[in-house]
């Protein structure tokens, strides 16, 4: 396609042009093994894709999207084959668009909004796949520009847990002229990128690329640190960090505290996806961190990491994966294509279905979950319908494995050991919404630790709000 | 890297590791423990602190061969590193005054005893301390609990040195000739502690434990290490390691233990049958410890 066609060809034949179709390892392959399922459009598909962009005066699309990347301004540098500049653009708003572009849930975002999307069997511009079109190729063919960096300020910021709003937080702060230095509980950085997303969502090469790139900007990675035991908050300051951003995330298991829960055989999600995913237990025993391989699989939950821990399971050699979910499709809070590629792997899924205990064996191994059928009444808080169960309806699944992915809460050893940081009644950090600075001067939060579990975009864009507002704190109240 | 100072041999299968750690030791405090791992492969694996050198920054873990990781971690040689070492994590040991106390360490648990001890006595009790393994050259530490204890019992469960029994038999006859032991810390093999749980529920002494559950990330996220104390789920990583002995279900604990046994097996034999294998000749002779 030349340079400017899409202008030539008019709004009615650009609606005609199809969605591309992501070309992905089929099912029966792709249950044996951890490579990411969808390849990537190729250069001809995302040119064609590019094309659908009607670019509208309104631009809803940027509406939709939680950081306001400039969608049209991308597109059209794609459609002057300038893929490169292309993930410049996005990264003026989102830092991590090879990450985003994989696990955005676009279809309640960017693509939401999409005008192409709302004709009668209209199908939105796939801006997602064209994000990860863009950010894999300005990585693949080398084409990373390390930005201009500000001369060195002086000022001295510590970014507490490497997550995408750590991430995206240190890479702004780098840029600025500031010493920034990640602190990383885990032995490697990347936070629920690198411990949470399977392999076969998310390439952990992925991770290090983008963990490599803010190092290669001057940012300090400290893994095997664990900030509220290795030090606390208040010992950062007296090591002469000015400034410390707070991005820990939502790192504590909720179970349902149900009979049987402590039997072996049953995990939290956490557990079992960073065995699997971070000490890749999935290549075991070529690497020695073991994993349970069920047979029977029930994975308790409807969102993403539900789907991550059910197929996981199934590339495990599970003979039947379940996802038990006590809401009904409609409510799950899943990315679609998640949903999709789990149906298409052969997951089967009970809705309307909630366990109330587990049998064990003599050995003290799960062998059976009794669960109740359930009903949806009136909304809850979450605007969802509350799901009641329908007494009388026991009935028991044979399994020997569950992973309980219900969900994470803040983990609470920061504020543990952080006086007079506010928390709130679920033990996330209280922040002004639009500096994200928390209760004591000078220490700022961001991501899952401030809004309970929730998006990676979601992370970053507060991470990339918090940078700012530390920026002007640093120049305006830190003396050097 | 840390970096690993000497690594000695002091039993059949203990080995004795010292770390240069400085700002970990420096934070560190009696009854936390380390997250180790030795090579990119290798498992992240819990390490009670057995000594902790402020003023040099040196980090003792005493180790005993029970599996893979464990026989990987005897082949770093002096000067050599290991590639990660977390900490320090869980909370430290409660110590006060209660004016007699007993600390009790069995096998392994004779080393995480000995920094117990000495903060007990720092705090102005008097310590009576009861070690024993299950024979002569087991034993470890002798001379260093000797130091601190005001009182100290050894024994053996074959009589080959001190008394011949278990450490339970010698808190037994001590608590029977009315000796006003307020407070007991107990640390080795869990039927070890369960038994000394047992035992002193029926002299109502405070009697604590430190649990040894399989452990992954060790900062709270996880989940793996859960225990169960009077039926309430606690996380042995942030919420312990230490709990009170009455209310631990030492069953489940010994269930959970062994949840990766079949997993553990093939490791090791496959590490066994590693012709790259520079295990020392005693490892290779390697038993699993229900099979002794």
């Amino acid at each position: 396609m030349e340079c400017g066609l899409a202008d030539k060809v008019d709004k009615k034949a650009r609606m005609q042009i199809p969605r591309q179709v992501m070309p992905q390892q089929s099912p029966e392959e792709r249950i044996k093994n951890f490579r990411e399922v969808p390849y990537g459009l190729t250069e001809e598909q995302a040119l064609i894709e590019a094309a659908r962009c009607l670019e509208c005066k309104k631009e809803p699309c940027i509406a939709g999207c939680p950081v306001e990347v400039d969608i049209p301004a991308f597109i059209d540098l794609i459609l002057k084959k300038d893929y490169a500049a292309a993930a410049r653009k996005i990264k003026e708003t989102n830092s991590l668009p090879a990450i985003c572009g994989r696990v955005c849930p676009q279809e309640d975002q960017c693509e939401l909004k999409c005008i192409v999307g709302k004709g009668k069997d209209g199908r939105p511009v796939a801006i997602g796949y064209l994000e990860r079109f863009v950010a894999d190729y300005e990585r693949k063919n080398n084409l990373v520009q390390l930005p201009e960096i500000a001369s060195p300020t002086g000022r001295k910021v510590a970014v507490v847990g490497s997550g995408p709003a750590g991430l995206t937080a240190a890479g702004d702060l780098i840029k600025l002229g500031h010493y920034v230095t990640i602190f990383e509980a885990l032995h490697k950085p990347g936070g629920v990128l690198v411990y949470g997303i399977p392999e076969f969502r998310l390439p952990k090469s992925i991770v290090q690329a983008e963990c490599d790139f803010l190092a290669s900007m001057g940012v300090k990675f400290e893994n095997s640190t664990v900030v509220g035991k290795s030090y606390t908050i208040d010992e950062l300051f007296e090591d002469g960090y000015d400034a410390i951003f707070i991005g820990t995330g939502a790192g504590l298991p909720n179970f349902m505290r149900i009979p049987g829960e402590n039997l072996i055989g049953i995990y939290s999600s956490n557990e079992y996806l960073t065995r699997s995913n971070l000490m890749r237990a999935f290549e075991f025993p070529t690497y020695d961190t073991p994993i349970i391989k069920g047979r029977n699989v029930a994975v308790l939950g409807g969102g993403n990491t539900a789907m991550d821990s059910v197929r996981t399971a199934l590339r495990l050699g599970a003979d039947t994966a379940y996802i038990v979910y006590r809401r009904s499709e409609a409510e799950m809070p899943a990315r679609i294509e998640e949903i999709h590629h789990a149906r298409e792997e052969g997951i089967q899924f009970h809705f309307l279905t909630t366990p109330i205990k587990y049998f064990g064996n003599e050995s003290g191994r799960v062998r059976a979950m009794e669960c109740l059928k359930m009903e949806l009444g009136e909304p809850d808080a979450s605007g969802r319908r509350r799901p009641m169960p329908i007494e009388g309806s026991n009935f028991v699944m044979e399994v020997d494995l569950v992973v309980v992915a219900i969900g994470n809460s803040s983990n609470p050893l920061v504020q543990q050991t952080t006086p007079g940081l506010e928390i709130n009644k679920w033990g996330n950090i209280v922040v002004n919404e639009d500096t994200m600075q928390t209760s004591r001067k000078g220490v700022y939060a961001g991501g899952d630790i401030v809004t309970g579990g929730a998006t990676v975009i979601l992370a970053a864009g507060a991470g990339k709000k918090a940078a700012r507002a530390m920026h002007s704190y640093l120049m305006e109240e830190v003396k050097k | 890297m840390p970096k690993v100072l000497d690594n000695v041999q002091i039993g059949p299968l203990n080995w004795k590791m010292r770390v240069k750690a400085p700002r970990l030791v420096q934070k560190a405090a009696a009854g936390q423990f380390v997250i180790i791992r030795v090579d990119e492969r290798g498992e992240r694996v819990p390490m009670s602190i057995a000594g902790l050198d402020v003023k040099n920054g040196i980090l003792t873990i005493v180790y005993q061969v029970v599996g893979k990781t464990s026989a990987l971690m005897t082949t770093v040689p002096p000067g050599g590193e290991i590639i990660d070492c977390v900490g320090p994590l869980g909370v430290p040991s409660h110590v006060e005054n209660w004016g007699t106390a007993c600390v009790v360490g069995g096998g392994i648990g004779i080393a995480p005893i000995l920094p117990i001890a000495q903060a007990y006595k720092r705090a102005g009790n008097k310590v009576i301390t009861i070690i024993g393994a299950r024979s002569r050259e087991i034993l470890f530490y002798e001379i260093e609990h000797r130091a601190v204890a005001d009182e100290l019992h050894v024994c053996t469960d074959d009589g080959s040195y001190g008394h011949h029994g278990f450490v339970s038999d010698i808190l037994k006859k001590l608590l029977d000739e009315g000796t006003p032991i307020k407070h007991i810390m107990a640390i080795g093999p869990v039927p070890m502690m369960r038994v000394v749980a047992d035992l002193t529920r029926g002299y109502s002494i405070p009697t604590w434990v430190s649990l040894n559950p399989l452990m992954i990330d060790g900062t709270g996220m996880c989940g793996g290490c859960r225990v169960s104390l009077d039926d309430e789920t606690k996380f042995a990583c942030v919420d312990g390691p230490d709990f009170d002995g009455h209310k631990v279900d030492f069953a489940l604990l010994t269930n959970r233990l062994k949840a990766y046994q079949a997993q553990e097996r093939q490791a090791m034999h496959r590490f066994l049958d590693d012709p790259q294998c520079r295990l020392a000749q005693t490892v290779k002779n390697f038993t699993y410890p229900d099979e002794r």
